[in-house]
């Protein structure tokens, strides 16, 4: 769907795909690998490999004996109907919405219980296990979201629009990011709303007193 | 919208071209654009680069692959359950194996290896063997039901590529990713030590880059550049 998109130019990391190929990651920053995939040929390819790896290491490792009855066991799940493929969710094409996110997200842009978080900027926080967490954002076109740093690993996959910050512009399927190291002010371009999708492993750090009192309120 | 991008974007020779050099940091996945991209969909001229980049391969080796692909294919048209009975002989140990690694302890690993399987048995008609190899995709079926029975998280999935209906799987496609596998599973093998020992740890422990350099006291910069050259190593056995 998206796929002949614009060139995206900001990748995922080594780290992260090896991490999502291994099974190690939050969900909340599976969430954002899985989508970034599905705008991404190049990632989809690239995690091709590193599963091809998991499969090597699995192959590799010391062989551990089954149950005896193990096989037979397997059958009588198999005839029993245990485990068979549930259906397959249903996703819409050309929703701003790759389909891993339509299964955290219902409805579309302009349905979605948005909660205002200061400065024209709006989130959604969605529901993932607990060592991470992981919001749409919604910046109006034009704007800009306060000057903050990162205490963990934050990563920003740019759903629709475009925002250009310190580092470089990210238009749709780019992903940001950020560490420690980063302080940035990202604005949103011109033209349409910019949506994001970010993950974060520990709360954002917004410069500023006012910022960091509406911190207390975002949620993160 | 630029229809010819879309119809390279589909195209599985294309991917599995791209796919060769992908094993790479993902800042020069830029590369891969510098491929020459096939002219039209029929266009098999990829092949000769395949045949040339997968000459050292053990055939007997690949042999043993091609015969997997055709077990699960046996499960799936025939349902046939002396195929699966031989699928199972090789793969439920190391499965078992990946999971009691994982921190499963022994119980919880015969169960989900068991489900594992029968996974297998189900998703049969869902295996491509131009797209991954058997090892593969048992390791993603059994990784997928690591984190949903150790970590007890949903597993968010990318959207499948819209295949065209010409899209059949080609046998020279299969049996070229099947040779591309072994060739990875060689290197692995031949891998120093210390960089091995990363890389599994990497894919079967729960632990980040950073846990493990607490864990074994190794600056993490040291973890990271390891891992880097190993992946490098296997990255070189692949071309």
């Amino acid at each position: 769907m998206m796929n002949d998109m614009k060139q995206i130019k900001h990748h995922l990391t080594e780290p992260l795909l090896m991490g999502y190929a291994a099974g190690t990651l939050p969900e909340a920053f599976n969430l954002v690998v899985a989508t970034h995939i599905s705008m991404c040929d190049d990632c989809r390819a690239a995690l091709a490999e590193y599963d091809a790896v998991g499969g090597e290491v699995m192959l590799d490792a010391e062989p551990v004996a089954v149950a005896e009855d193990a096989l037979a066991a397997t059958l009588a799940m198999i005839e029993a109907g245990v485990g068979s493929p549930a259906p397959a969710p249903v996703r819409q094409k050309n929703s701003v919405f790759p389909g891993p996110l339509q299964d955290y997200v219902s409805g579309d842009l302009d349905s979605l219980k948005w909660r205002k978080v200061g400065g024209g900027v709006s989130q959604l926080v969605l529901k993932t296990s607990n060592d991470a967490s992981v919001r749409l954002l919604r910046i109006p076109a034009g704007t800009a979201v306060p000057d903050h740093g990162h205490r963990g690993t934050e990563l920003t996959l740019v759903l629709q629009g475009a925002f250009t910050d310190e580092e470089d512009r990210f238009g749709a399927g780019d992903v940001e990011i950020a560490n420690e190291d980063l302080h940035h002010t990202p604005v949103a371009e011109q033209g349409m709303d910019c949506i994001c999708l970010a993950a974060t492993d520990a709360p954002l750090r917004f410069n500023g007193l006012v910022p960091r009192i509406a911190q207390r309120f975002i949620g993160i | 919208m630029d229809h010819k991008k879309k119809h390279i974007a589909c195209d599985p020779i294309y991917l599995v071209r791209r796919n060769s050099y992908m094993l790479t940091e993902p800042n020069t996945l830029t590369k891969a654009d510098a491929l020459p991209p096939p002219v039209t969909y029929d266009d098999r001229k990829a092949q000769p680069v395949r045949k040339a980049r997968t000459k050292k391969v053990n055939p007997e080796a690949s042999a043993k692959r091609m015969a997997w692909v055709v077990q699960v294919h046996a499960v799936r048209d025939n349902k046939d359950r002396k195929a699966f009975a031989e699928l199972f002989g090789y793969f439920a140990p190391r499965v078992k194996s990946f999971l009691m690694k994982s921190g499963a302890s022994p119980d919880l690993a015969e169960e989900c290896t068991q489900e594992v399987m029968a996974t297998l048995w189900n998703k049969a008609h869902m295996f491509d063997p131009t797209k991954a190899s058997v090892s593969t995709w048992i390791f993603t079926i059994a990784r997928n039901r690591k984190i949903d029975i150790l970590r007890k998280q949903r597993r968010p999935e990318p959207e499948d590529l819209t295949w065209g209906p010409e899209a059949e799987p080609d046998q020279a496609d299969a049996l070229g990713l099947q040779q591309e596998t072994e060739q990875l599973g060689q290197a692995l093998a031949t891998l120093p030590a210390e960089q091995r020992q990363l890389i599994e740890r990497a894919y079967f422990g729960e632990l980040s880059h950073s846990q493990i350099a607490a864990e074994t006291g190794l600056p993490l910069g040291t973890i990271k550049s390891r891992i880097r050259l190993a992946l490098d190593r296997l990255r070189h056995a692949m071309k």
